[in-house]
């Protein structure tokens, strides 16, 4: 077993572990160094190959809201997992868990994407962009947001964030779009509740609302 | 998910280095929409994981002397909006835009679309590719409904590619890479049809890479026509890719290939054969999707989907020839 | 005692209005938290080991290797040796570790060895259901042999409507930390607050004054979510084991699709039969239904259509070896109603009759005949039925077939046991406390809404605060009670402390506190307006002092009171067109005339009656628990062949609010169930007008739509 197996392991060994494990949040990840060349391996020991990482911690820095993010993961943490749980951002969902639903949907480089199946490990170099990111900027929220909640396009609200991102993506790709469009861009994301109808509407709405100047 | 290594090597030279010799050594990553979801149900559990995505070798679509090259890391969305894909290709179009999901565009590849494996549900469970449980077959006994209709042998789950039978028809070849070198193969015979459960469903090796695609630009008109319940994200439940070689207003030779209703898309031979000579119209279209099914032999629970797949092949014949149904 | 009644509609400032919901932006923009959104210091990450088989004994089971994985903190057996698994993702034991990795890392190495039993899985086909069936016995009115006799028409069909799942987005869960002073903090993802804290006591023979629970909000529970659940006492039993460290446990997505909920099925064979003018005069049913090992009650079946003179009923409830179904958005309404409403469709295409008319004639049959004939006619004219509707099969040519539909439905909706504290402070400050919970209805905002109707201010001038234990009790979110529910308390609340508030008050206006009243934002006396303090300055008299006063929905009061009622109706007319050559169907539109009560947000509940065509639409078209004969495990445990309708699926959806004065006295309604129940008659009904035949099974998949297209068996 390598030596960053357990998190509580790996924790003492950062000098961080005083009682209960404390995985690392946002503030607290004490990892050494490792900013800039993204691909360089901290666990020696696991090296079988140049270029090798894991199986076990890998220091990383992921660019997250613009903000550099250090994170140790296994290669096997999924995007999604390591945001919700050790970054404790958690406004993406995990739905499905599998690439069906969009309920955990960030922009990787603009791009809208399913954080469940991207690996954290491989998400190192790129922009990405929680719905943290943009929802709220200097206390005003996004015209999507605004749209959403105007438009009542939410229901329980846990698929929201998901259709909020996806949403904003398609409008920076299609910022003139027709109903069909707006169908047809958004099929990538499945709500339970139903709201869909309140969508159609939001997203129609904050096309116009973003041509406005309002927040574009 | 099981622990495993990882590297993002930035040459197919390092890439191919990483690979091992056997399928649980190492697994290629370009996407990761497929592969990542079998490694969290522990269907497939290989030590090292080899992102590709990096490797300027398996980008791009450039024209080459020999047609349109498409690296095999190309994403489905760059296809979708690349002018040279559009100029010539709405097959291939057609599968891209049949993907309904941004997300889903934006990370999927060509190449991954090529490698997934199939989504048959028992597949998914643990039970292999030719699943059996205490003896019973499970795909014939248990529920088919999503199942092969063609071109089966013991294997019944239906390859899942969106632009294989597209590839296919339009005379496309892979190229793959090992350290030894690399091959070319006709898309055709780059899916296998399993005969048992210990080999896989292309025609890869463990230490290969598929690199790249190309696909010959010719006049030939071609389309690809889905069926699917869904509009949003969802699996096909049968398609036809067809392209056709026309001679004045008749067909001068055809290529019809289903997907979603065998094991390797499956290239209705018979019926393109059937088509030379004739002018497109509802009728031959129909007969031609008639002859495609001929061979059909539906399982317990998915006789509805030979005349899904009949209707797919007519409707993809009357857009390729732009005629209205 | 105040006068609790609500205001006249007219006078109304801020109730009825479209107000957007007050936590709106907080989901919309992310930062919501949902207690699977949790992340507690030192938290440990639970996962269950569940059984693959579903019918097995247990034989033994190891967790030595387990208790050994690195990071592993505790480990329970929940099935020991010798325990009879009735299903497959039966839970068998459970392992909290550092990490959720190591959590399933350790799970994977749990031994566990079955004695495999034979089990049963599908129960659509009577003949094969044999003895797993349980015989309710026969009902039998009238004289149905006679009336078989004498009708001019009889229509005899097979209908059947399959097990689906709940399939909330946020699966079932909690984190639960129950510490060495025998206090456990509970964040669950539920539909009822106040009653899980009971239950958890019960469970963990703990006080219930020890448990404190608190949720913010909750992804979906469409009647899952009542209980702390097996994972909840495990977990809980985990934490203390842990020496008191929190454990987040949430199901992952194939276990929730497995045992996180499912509806009880219907099947029936069922014979219909009516005068040749379209008198109805002959039900005979008999239906069967699995919810489980329990087997499945009957569906109230005639449904709406209660009276049909001659009946016989027989009714077998299935035992399969499945999990157990838990209640679904309008229990067993969904099923009634598909078992009813087609039936007579098809009599009607036998009859050669207009279906619409056939309901309409039939109306007598029903609770409330004026209702139904009202929204039948409301509902033809907004799907533009006399122009669109055609007799069956009388589509044209070519390969897509339009046609209509039509269902019926309806349901109670009286508001729950509620009490509601609002806390009035010297600087104007209004809090309204609730142990409710917002399943996505908006209840917030309706409080709200509530709350400054009553104390004549804006909504935004009330804090709402739900979703926790400390806060009065407040019922379940079931059975469409909660906006009655929480609605009549906040009223009563409201109204009780702004009683303080005058007497506190009184002597600086130089009127008896009787003689005040609250509008704008000001308290002034009733005859002479021009005598007001601002509400701020109305509350600076209280001193030091606050006002708490609490306020309560009683049910058995609350039809006196005039505040809340049940009992509504409502029609849904599909307009779909179907590719016979693909069996595909597209839901064109969706038409639903909802009858209700008092509206306090036409807004959110526009969107209660959107959800529900839409949740209509997937179960029509979608939805179905596949389970597979030879394995016992469901197929489909994922979302991908687990399908729910996507943006594009849904066409258009047409709600019609009945906001008039005259329903508006009933008093509120609740409305997340009524129109959650005729619209899967409806696309039914649809179909089978637009392609000639009936798809006897939803939800009407290519598969289905083709089978009977070609008069295979599906």
């Amino acid at each position: 077993m390598s030596q960053f197996q357990d998190p509580e392991e790996r924790d003492k060994v950062k000098g961080k572990g005083s009682g209960f494990s404390r995985r690392g949040f946002m503030q607290g990840v004490g990892v050494t160094g490792a900013v800039a060349p993204a691909l360089i391996g901290t666990d020696a020991q696991a090296q079988t190959a140049p270029g090798v990482m894991g199986p076990a911690g890998v220091a990383i820095v992921l660019n997250i809201n613009g903000k550099a993010t250090k994170a140790t993961v296994e290669p096997r943490e999924t995007l999604l997992d390591v945001l919700r749980g050790q970054l404790d951002i958690t406004g993406a969902k995990r739905v499905c868990d599998r690439g069906s639903c969009g309920a955990c949907s960030v922009l990787v480089n603009g791009k809208v994407m399913y954080a469940c199946s991207i690996l954290a490990i491989d998400a190192q170099g790129k922009q990405i962009t929680t719905i943290e990111g943009f929802s709220i900027t200097g206390g005003k929220a996004h015209p999507v947001v605004t749209a959403f909640v105007a438009h009542d396009a939410q229901q329980c609200g846990y698929c929201t964030p998901g259709f909020v991102v996806a949403s904003k993506a398609f409008l920076d790709t299609h910022p003139n779009p027709t109903y069909e469009q707006v169908q047809d861009g958004l099929g990538g994301n499945l709500c339970r509740c139903g709201t869909y109808v309140g969508i159609r509407k939001a997203v129609l709405e904050a096309a116009k609302m973003m041509k406005g100047g309002s927040n574009a | 998910m099981q622990p495993f290594e990882y590297a993002s090597p930035k040459t197919l030279k390092e890439a191919l280095a990483l690979l091992g010799a056997g399928w649980g050594d190492a697994a290629v990553l370009a996407g990761g929409t497929d592969l990542l979801s079998l490694m969290k149900d522990n269907v497939m559990a290989p030590k090292r994981l080899v992102n590709v995505k990096e490797i300027p070798e398996l980008k791009g679509i450039t024209k080459t002397g020999a047609g349109v090259r498409i690296g095999a890391a190309v994403t489905v969305d760059e296809l979708a909006s690349n002018a040279l894909i559009r100029a010539s290709f709405p097959a291939l179009l057609a599968a891209a835009q049949g993907i309904s999901s941004m997300q889903m565009r934006n990370m999927g590849t060509v190449g991954g679309d090529l490698c997934q494996r199939p989504r048959c549900w028992y597949f998914r469970a643990g039970f292999g590719l030719l699943p059996t449980h205490e003896g019973k077959n499970l795909v014939a006994e248990g529920d088919s409904r999503y199942h092969a209709i063609l071109g089966a042998g013991p294997a019944h789950f239906v390859s899942a590619s969106s632009f294989g039978p597209a590839l296919i028809a339009l005379g496309a070849k892979v190229k793959i890479a090992s350290a030894k070198g690399t091959r070319e193969v006709e898309a055709a015979k780059f899916f296998v049809a399993p005969q048992n459960s210990e080999t896989r469903e292309v025609a890869l090796q463990p230490n290969e890479i598929l690199t790249e695609i190309v696909v010959p630009v010719s006049a030939a008109k071609n389309a690809t026509y889905e069926i699917r319940q869904k509009d949003a994200l969802d699996w096909p439940l049968a398609t036809a890719s067809v392209s056709l070689t026309m001679k004045g207003t008749a067909v001068g030779s055809a290529r019809i290939v289903l997907g979603h209703v065998g094991p390797t898309p499956f290239d209705a031979d018979g019926a393109a054969k059937w088509l030379a000579g004739k002018t497109i119209t509802v009728e031959t279209a129909e007969a031609a999707g008639k002859a495609a099914v001929e061979s059909a032999k539906p399982l317990k629970d998915n006789a509805y989907k030979v005349q899904m797949a009949a209707v797919a092949v007519k409707r993809a014949l009357l857009a390729a020839a732009g005629v209205k149904a | 005692m105040p006068e609790y009644r609500w205001p006249d509609m007219s006078k109304r400032k801020v109730m009825g209005q479209r107000f957007s919901r007050l936590d709106g932006v907080e989901k919309s923009s992310g930062r919501a938290k949902y207690s699977s959104d949790l992340n507690k210091p030192g938290m440990l990450h639970a996962v269950l080991v569940t059984s693959p088989h579903a019918h097995a004994k247990v034989r033994s089971i190891d967790t030595s290797a387990a208790e050994k994985h690195p990071g592993v903190a505790a480990v329970r057996v929940i099935a020991p040796a010798g325990t009879e698994i009735q299903w497959a993702g039966w839970e068998v034991a459970i392992i909290a570790a550092n990490t959720e990795l190591a959590a399933r890392d350790a799970a994977a190495k749990v031994k566990v060895e079955y004695d495999v039993l034979e089990h049963f899985v599908r129960e659509a086909d009577l003949k094969k259901v044999k003895t797993r069936a349980k015989p309710a016995g026969e009902q039998v009115e009238g004289d149905p042999e006679m009336a078989a006799k004498q009708a001019d028409v009889v229509s005899e069909g097979y209908y059947g409507i399959p097990v689906l799942t709940h399939c909330c987005l946020e699966t079932h869960g909690n984190v639960v930390q129950w510490t060495p002073d025998n206090k456990v903090e509970f964040n669950p993802s539920t539909q009822s607050v106040t009653s899980i804290r009971g239950d958890l006591a019960r469970l963990l023979s703990v006080p219930a004054a020890n448990i404190h629970v608190h949720q913010d909000h909750v992804g979906g529970g469409f009647g899952s979510k009542f209980q702390p659940d097996r994972w909840g006492l495990e977990s809980s039993q985990l934490s203390k084991q842990a020496g008191g460290r929190p454990v987040k446990i949430f199901l992952d997505r194939a276990t929730e699709l497995v045992i996180g909920g499912i509806r009880p099925s219907g099947f029936a064979n069922i014979k219909v039969g009516a005068k040749k003018d379209g008198t109805i005069t002959l039900w005979e049913s008999e239906s069967w239904a699995t919810g489980g090992i329990g087997g499945g009650g009957s569906p109230p079946i005639p449904y709406v259509f209660t009276k049909i003179p001659n009946r016989r009923q027989s009714h077998s409830a299935v035992s399969t070896n499945t999990a157990p179904s838990r209640a679904w958005r309008a229990p067993n309404h969904q099923q009634a109603c598909y078992l009813t409403c087609a039936p007579l469709e098809d009599l009607a295409a036998k009859l050669k009759m207009d279906p619409v008319e056939l309901l309409i004639k039939n109306a007598g049959l029903t609770a409330r005949p004026d209702t139904y004939v009202r929204q039948l006619k409301k509902a033809a004219e907004l799907s533009e039925w006399s122009k669109l509707w055609h007799p069956r099969g009388d589509a044209g040519k070519g390969s897509i077939r339009r046609g209509l539909g039509v269902g019926a439905g309806t349901w109670g909706g009286a508001g729950h046991d509620s009490t509601a504290r609002v806390t009035i402070h010297p600087d104007g400050t209004v809090e309204v406390e609730l142990g409710s919970q917002d399943l996505g209805t908006g209840t917030r905002t309706i409080i709200a809404q509530v709350a400054a109707e009553s104390l004549g201010l804006r909504v935004q001038d009330v804090r709402v605060k739900i979703g926790d234990t400390n806060y009065p009790p407040s019922g379940t979110s079931g059975g469409s009670t909660t906006v009655g529910g929480v609605s009549s308390s906040t009223r009563k609340a409201s109204l009780n402390a702004l009683e303080k508030l005058y007497i506190e008050v009184a002597e600086a206006l130089g009127a008896p506190a009787d003689q005040l009243t609250v509008a704008e934002g000001k308290v002034l006396v009733k005859d002479n307006p021009a005598k007001s303090l601002p509400w701020k300055a109305a509350c600076q008299k209280l001193g030091v002092k606050t006002i708490s006063e609490t306020g309560s929905n009683v049910p058995a009061q609350a039809a006196r009171e005039g505040l809340n009622t049940g009992g509504v109706g409502g029609v849904q007319i599909a307009d779909v067109s179907v590719d016979i050559e693909t069996g595909v169907v597209k839901m064109n539109r969706l038409v639903a005339v909802q009858d209700m009560g008092l509206v306090i947000n036409p807004k959110t509940a526009e969107s209660q009656i959107f959800g529900a065509c839409i949740m209509s639409i997937c179960g029509a078209l979608m939805e179905e628990r596949i389970t597979d004969e030879i394995t016992g495990r469901v197929l489909n445990a994922d979302m991908e062949f687990y399908k729910l309708a996507g943006i594009k699926d849904i066409g258009e959806i047409v709600v019609h609010l009945d906001i008039t004065e005259e329903n508006d006295k009933r008093g509120v309604i609740g409305l997340g169930e009524p129109p959650a129940v005729p619209g899967i008659a409806a696309i039914s009904n649809a179909v089978a007008n637009a392609i000639g035949l009936r798809v006897p099974t939803v939800p009407m998949t290519p598969m289905h739509v083709l089978n009977a297209l070609a008069g295979r068996k599906s």
